[in-house]
């Protein structure tokens, strides 16, 4: 009873996903039987500019990533209430703007206090 | 047939999925499991037509917070955590208690009843679409709880501004 | 009646041939894409050229004709350089990320009136999800290199791409309130009965700041950063050779013809255009991805790039307040009207 409702739209994308990710692998894979492979060691080694390698390639970075990052979790958040609040803006009216109004004031202020802290300064 | 096939490959792809993420040594290659892992339960979302929630499933787990964990992940120093013990304390006291749980959900499932169904059928959500009644639903009756989500995004802003620029300084 | 449903009785024959028209779809929309791919490499070295005063590529073919396929060979049979110490799963996965981010979206974009691979009533948020796992590519292409050049381009273009996510985001919110839907075919109609049957001028601002976001997500000139190829020496893929390198070059042409598809059928009309073109229902789609596409090689050819902190200011200083202020803006112009 409950499969009668299976939303068959979807089917093609999961085609499509697998066709994809097989062309990928495939490629790749079929390139291992036609190209050449003569490794030596100072072939392997990451290019930098032609000098050896100094120190580790993985070294720790600004924290200034963490905070665009963490910045952008919580304004996609937002976002994300903002797409079905469109959808149905024509039913709801004059009430749905208002309400977001509201919604996006106080989300502004935080966005206020992250510029006045600087937060999206890069230097 | 279908639907229940459907769902049995897609409960186990995320038991096993799940598994895989928490016994990996490599924190990367843990994430890029969690990421095959959120796909799968996207698709799990639209199999019931919520199709909504597999998009944001989508875009705020996969594509934003997880990109958040890789950015920590990429900090770590992964040679001393590849070396590191893998299980902390007594994992098999764990075990215990894990097995436990499964056999107080396995044992109230027989004591599960369906409530009577609600106005939103399968055909009204397919006939008005998922988007739609979602939206109408928390922009009327659910008001309160969505203005009050903006305060809880707005206490998030501040912490993590206030906690990264403590660590800035130091 | 659900064909996956009536597949399951014995002897159903409907659902292998439901599954070879969407599998024949499928390849076809593929393999016009590929071609467009090819032959977008070879348009931009002609545009730039020109624009150049030079003559750009000539010796492969008439005129060059020939030289995006004499590059595809090049690379299907260059040596495949795995650099010592790098992470090879992830080394050899990243690639196809990339790839699946880039072209799974193909799949909700309506070309031509009736014509789309899966109708689905999130098309545009399933556009943005799959956009927004491009970063994964890039960002694990970067880190299992092992190399610096490599992680800091993965690092900074990681960071760039989900700053200009949500400014591309919130511009699309206002085309949503206008046309009520998030599937591409119903926005597509929605503007039927708006001036030059666009979203373009009632949603100027939002095409603003949705074309400026577009060129940051796809890594192009002047937003090029990530890849720089006088500062960190083409970035997250330096490490990359062959067809692994080949896989992110498609990866990033076709996220261009994506974006600009999605650019088409939220602000320029879609499949419509001033009048109609009998017996080819796509015209009007593909022209005006030629055009947008042309576009992306101008701007390249006259802008310098920009620098770090100017990119990252520009995106989340102009463009995030421009988005929400054309959505209050929208929102109190259609309660007004």
């Amino acid at each position: 009873m409950p499969s009668a409702f299976l939303p068959e739209e979807y089917l093609p994308i999961v085609i499509f996903m697998m066709i994809v990710i097989a062309f990928g692998l495939g490629t790749l894979a079929a390139g291992i039987i036609f190209r050449p492979k003569r490794p030596y060691r100072e072939k392997l080694v990451p290019y930098e500019s032609g000098n050896p390698p100094v120190g580790e390639p993985r070294y720790r970075f600004s924290v200034k990533f963490y905070i665009i990052a963490m910045l952008f979790v919580i304004f996609d958040v937002e976002a994300v209430f903002l797409y079905p609040w469109a959808i149905v803006f024509d039913k709801i009216g004059l009430f749905a703007l208002v309400e977001m109004l509201l919604f996006i004031a106080v989300l502004v202020v935080g966005y206020v206090y992250a510029w006045k802290k600087e937060a999206f300064r890069w230097d | 047939m279908m639907a229940e096939g459907i769902f049995i490959y897609l409960a186990a792809a995320i038991v096993i999925l799940s598994v895989l993420v928490i016994t990996r040594s490599n924190p990367v290659h843990s994430m890029i499991t969690m990421l095959v892992l959120f796909f799968h339960i996207a698709a799990l979302y639209v199999t019931l037509n919520a199709e909504f929630l597999a998009a944001i499933q989508v875009i705020v787990y996969a594509g934003a917070i997880l990109v958040l964990f890789l950015f920590v992940v990429l900090l770590l120093n992964l040679k001393e955590e590849m070396v590191a013990r893998r299980y902390i304390g007594p994992w098999p006291l764990g075990v215990l208690a894990a097995l436990g749980l499964l056999v107080v959900i396995v044992l109230s499932l027989k004591s599960f009843i369906p409530g009577p169904s609600g106005v939103f059928t399968t055909e009204v959500v397919r006939a008005e679409t998922n988007t739609k009644v979602l939206g109408q639903i928390l922009f009327t009756e659910y008001l309160y709880p969505f203005e009050v989500v903006s305060m809880i995004l707005l206490v998030a802003i501040i912490g993590a501004i206030v906690l990264a620029k403590k660590r800035l300084r130091n | 009646m659900n064909f996956l449903e009536a597949a399951m009785q014995p002897g159903s024959v409907d659902f292998l041939y439901n599954i070879a028209i969407i599998v024949i779809k499928i390849l076809v929309v593929f393999g016009v894409i590929m071609l467009h791919v090819a032959y977008a490499t070879y348009f931009e070295r002609k545009t730039i050229g020109h624009m150049q005063v030079r003559l750009g590529p000539m010796r492969v073919g008439p005129h060059g004709l020939l030289q995006p396929i004499a590059d595809g060979i090049k690379l299907f049979f260059k040596e495949d350089i795995i650099p010592a110490q790098s992470d090879k799963p992830v080394f050899f996965v990243a690639p196809v990320i990339s790839l699946v981010a880039a072209l799974t979206s193909l799949a909700v974009i309506p070309f031509f009136d009736g014509f789309v691979i899966a109708d689905i009533n999130v098309g545009l948020l399933f556009v943005l999800a799959m956009s927004s796992l491009g970063s994964y590519g890039i960002i694990l292409a970067g880190w299992s290199s092992n190399s610096k050049y490599s992680f800091l381009g993965g690092l900074r273009s990681a960071a760039q791409i989900i700053s200009y996510e949500i400014a591309m985001g919130l511009s699309l919110v206002g085309v949503m309130m206008l046309s009520g839907s998030m599937n591409l075919t119903e926005i597509v109609k929605a503007q039927e009965h708006y001036p030059l049957g666009m979203f373009l001028f009632p949603q100027l601002i939002a095409c603003f700041v949705y074309t400026i976001s577009v060129i940051a997500e796809t890594n192009r000139a002047p937003f090029d950063l990530p890849e720089a190829e006088s500062e960190l020496v083409a970035g997250y893929f330096v490490e990359y050779s062959g067809m692994r390198y080949g896989l992110f070059f498609i990866a990033e042409y076709t996220a261009m013809i994506i974006m600009a598809s999605i650019g088409i059928v939220c602000f320029l009309g879609g499949w419509n255009g001033p009048f109609e073109i009998p017996y080819v229902p796509f015209a009007w789609f593909f022209l005006k991805l030629y055009l947008l596409i042309f576009v992306y090689y101008w701007i390249r050819a006259t802008l310098p790039r920009y620098r770090y902190d100017h990119l990252m200011d520009l995106g989340w200083k102009v463009l995030i307040p421009l988005a929400l202020l054309n959505i209050v803006v929208t929102g109190i112009v259609k309660v007004l009207l």
